[in-house]
């Protein structure tokens, strides 16, 4: 009802020819809007051209996801502004959006395949996936999830046919879940600082604070940086939203955040406890100096449902990622092969 | 005040609304089941009608109060031959949810997970790799974690590559009349507490019934774990767990194994068929760093089970040997007799039983062998698990 009562205040918006913004009421009331434009994030959504107080971002390192592009906005409503966090995302008030765009070139034009929203409710955050058309002017809702046919090719200029998840929006939570709550992930200063974006956001009035000393992390494919900067930045994005102690994978005790200082927390020497078939041969997450005596990187390596680490979102394997982590594990002094 | 009453009466008058949204097989099923199972409010049921639901992804539940209903576990198949994501079959993350009458069958890695699910039911429910036991197959059927109030009952699973029945984590638990076989672990009771499995049948598993304390975990075993009243036969499947696992170290022949947790009861089994031991009481034989974690099991108590024909073929290292220096079997009673009189192991059971007199860390091959009497006062019998009645009303 909500929804359709926005719907027709932004189609009086456009009759009388005013700057169309965003429609608030469709991000904080409850309910499903039907269609990606039933929200106005984008002035035109051929184009994704963004409306109003939307801010483009993106992230030092990025979440791999099939080597999929991701065009990432923040919608902030008119009046408010991100608090600023050392360690924490962004605390973003109710009625704030975060927008993702998934999708590959096609003849080197952005052909979108999806995109998931993050709406803060009064009730929390609210993911929800829209699936685009095939002509790119509007995306549906698909709450159970999908599954795309997808053709691309990577990086390194191989081709790939793959089958390419729209997750479900309970799988939403598997990622997005922090003590049974969603949260948002890669809207954290130590992400964002970079490219002068935090300084952008701060000078349109969307940050209320910047410390000089605020934190960031290794660009995961920065070969100048220190390799253990860059290894632990890509671990922490791909799977530290899980592997916390108030995550989904809090019952295995491999903690791959960031701050973890604990060594057989980080997967040192550490044994599998529920891993299954996934532990491969290997008796430990992580042996110093050995990747191929890793479960850590055997999982990473597989794309089967019943070993491949992320459990969603990835039916490739990220080559140059598993190159990273690969040499940091190898790079680790040996510890006297102590077990 | 007001605005409790106002909830309390909400709750109250849920019931009524209470609806059930029907699912049957057919095209798109993984589209109208996964649908379903986000539109169910509390107190609804997702009925699953008969026959086969080909299945690409995992499915997964998130609201409280939600009945999980099929035709029957011989009827009612949800098939992840064909998955290609997610960690397990089905999900579920909510609270006071009841899962009946239905298979999950194939999937590529766990059959159904309940994670921090209080108050889960799993009733009549099969999980089954069609295959038979194989290095590829998933590696638990059932898979409660970090839960409190946890019943399977009537609940069958096969060929799982870890545990067919696995609790992790959690606490209040009861596990009955259910089967497990060709599974690595039949059941597997793993850092919990307050823990009854009784009345299965438990056979053709490399391990019957497994009760462990685990050490770097976030949680702990509590111990209070009574096994009693199962049939744990013929527990002779070789060991197909993935290598690092800590099941892979199960030797094949393994009834009843304890590890490292305190206060187990095992009383009024019957314990046949199991060629390296029908019960083995352990010390946890790994390096660890965590350091409130205790290897050693505490008061453990063995009384009145029936064994059958056990001990001739210990698959441990040197077994083979001990039988054959012991007149081809081995007692059906194994303690690797670490930690000494500080285990308070007792045994009342009329078989003999052989320590092995290891010293912690010590390897296999140090081992002292000898036959020891461990006799002793009967322990108080532990209090039975009161699981919330709602939870006995929806598995009748």
């Amino acid at each position: 009802m909500k929804a359709l009562f926005g719907a027709a205040a932004l189609f009086a918006a456009a009759l009388l020819g005013r700057p169309v913004g965003v429609n608030d009421a469709a991000i904080t009331a409850d309910g499903y809007p039907a269609h990606l434009s039933d929200y106005a994030f984008f002035t035109d959504l051929a184009s994704r051209a963004p409306a109003q107080r939307l801010f483009r971002y993106d992230l030092e390192t990025p979440l791999f996801s099939d080597y999929a592009e991701k065009e990432r906005y923040l919608y902030l409503p008119a009046g408010t502004r991100a608090r600023y966090d050392p360690d924490k995302a962004l605390d973003l008030p109710i009625g704030a959006a975060l927008i993702k765009t998934f999708g590959y070139r096609v003849d080197g034009a952005f052909k979108p395949l999806e995109t998931r929203v993050l709406l803060h409710r009064a009730g929390g955050w609210t993911p929800i996936p829209y699936v685009w058309n095939a002509a790119g002017t509007d995306a549906d809702i698909r709450r159970a999830g999908t599954r795309i046919p997808v053709t691309f090719t990577d990086p390194a200029g191989e081709r790939h046919a793959i089958s390419y998840a729209v997750p479900n929006q309970n799988q939403c939570k598997d990622c997005h879940g922090l003590a049974g709550q969603v949260t948002p992930i890669g809207i954290k200063a130590r992400y964002l600082n970079h490219g002068g974006q935090l300084e952008k956001m701060l000078a349109a009035g969307m940050l209320d604070r910047l410390p000089v000393d605020a934190p960031r992390v290794a660009r995961w494919d920065d070969h100048a940086a220190p390799l253990d900067g860059r290894a632990r930045a890509w671990l922490e994005i791909n799977c530290a939203h899980c592997h916390n102690p108030q995550g989904a994978a809090s019952n295995s005790g491999l903690f791959l955040d960031l701050a973890r200082t604990d060594p057989e927390q980080r997967g040192l020497f550490k044994r599998p406890t529920a891993a299954g078939r996934g532990a491969g041969t290997r008796d430990f997450d992580i042996v110093p100096g050995d990747p191929d005596a890793s479960i850590l990187l055997y999982r990473l390596q597989s794309t089967d449902p019943g070993i491949a680490m992320p459990e969603l979102g990835r039916a490739t394997v990220h080559k140059e990622g598993v190159a990273l982590v690969r040499a940091w594990i190898a790079g680790m002094p040996k510890s006297g092969a102590k077990r | 005040m007001l605005r409790n009453l106002a909830f309390a009466a909400l709750f109250v008058a849920a019931p009524a609304l209470a609806k059930d949204l029907v699912v049957e097989a057919g095209p798109k099923a993984q589209e109208r089941l996964q649908s379903a199972l986000l539109d169910a409010r509390p107190g609804d049921t997702v009925r699953i009608g008969a026959g086969r639901f080909e299945l690409t992804d995992g499915l997964s539940l998130d609201v409280n109060g939600v009945t999980v209903r099929g035709a029957g576990p011989g009827s009612t198949v949800l098939s992840f031959k064909g998955q290609l994501g997610a960690g397990e079959g089905l999900l579920v993350t909510s609270d006071d949810v009841v899962l009946r009458d239905f298979a999950v069958e194939d999937s590529k890695g766990d059959g159904i997970k309940s994670k921090g699910a209080d108050r889960i039911v799993y009733k009549n429910v099969r999980v089954e790799w069609t295959g038979g036991p194989k290095a590829t197959n998933g590696a638990y059927g059932v898979y409660p974690v970090e839960s409190e109030d946890v019943l399977i009952d009537g609940v069958t699973v096969i060929g799982a590559s870890d545990a067919g029945i696995y609790v992790g984590q959690s606490s209040r638990i009861i596990v009955r009349n259910s089967v497990a076989k060709y599974n690595v672990a039949g059941i597997e009771i793993e850092n919990s507490g307050y823990a009854e499995v009784h009345g299965n049948q438990v056979s053709h598993n490399t391990g019957g019934i497994l009760v462990f304390d685990l050490p770097a975990l976030p949680r702990r075993g509590a111990g209070r774990v009574a096994v009693w009243g199962n049939s744990v036969v013929d527990n002779d499947t070789p060991n197909f767990a993935p290598k690092g696992n800590i099941v892979a170290s199960v030797p094949t022949g393994t009834g009843v194994l304890i590890m490292a947790q305190d206060m187990v009861q095992v009383g009024n089994n019957m314990l046949s068929g199991n060629g390296t031991a029908n019960i083995m009481v352990v010390a946890y034989r790994q390096p660890f760093d965590d350091k409130g974690y205790d290897p050693i099991p505490h008061d453990i108590y063995i009384s009145v089970n029936k064994h059958g024909r056990a001990g001739f073929a210990p698959a441990m290292p040197g077994g083979p040997l001990l039988a054959a220096a012991m007149g081809g079997a081995i007692p059906p009673i194994l303690w690797d007799g670490t930690g000494g009189s500080e285990v308070r192991l007792v045994v009342n059971d009329n078989v003999p039983v052989l320590g092995l007199g290891l010293a912690l860390g010590a390897s296999l091959e140090t081992a002292r062998p000898a036959e020891v009497k461990l006799s002793g006062p009967i322990a108080a019998p532990l209090a039975p698990i009161a699981l919330p009645p709602a939870m006995e009303a929806a598995a009748r």
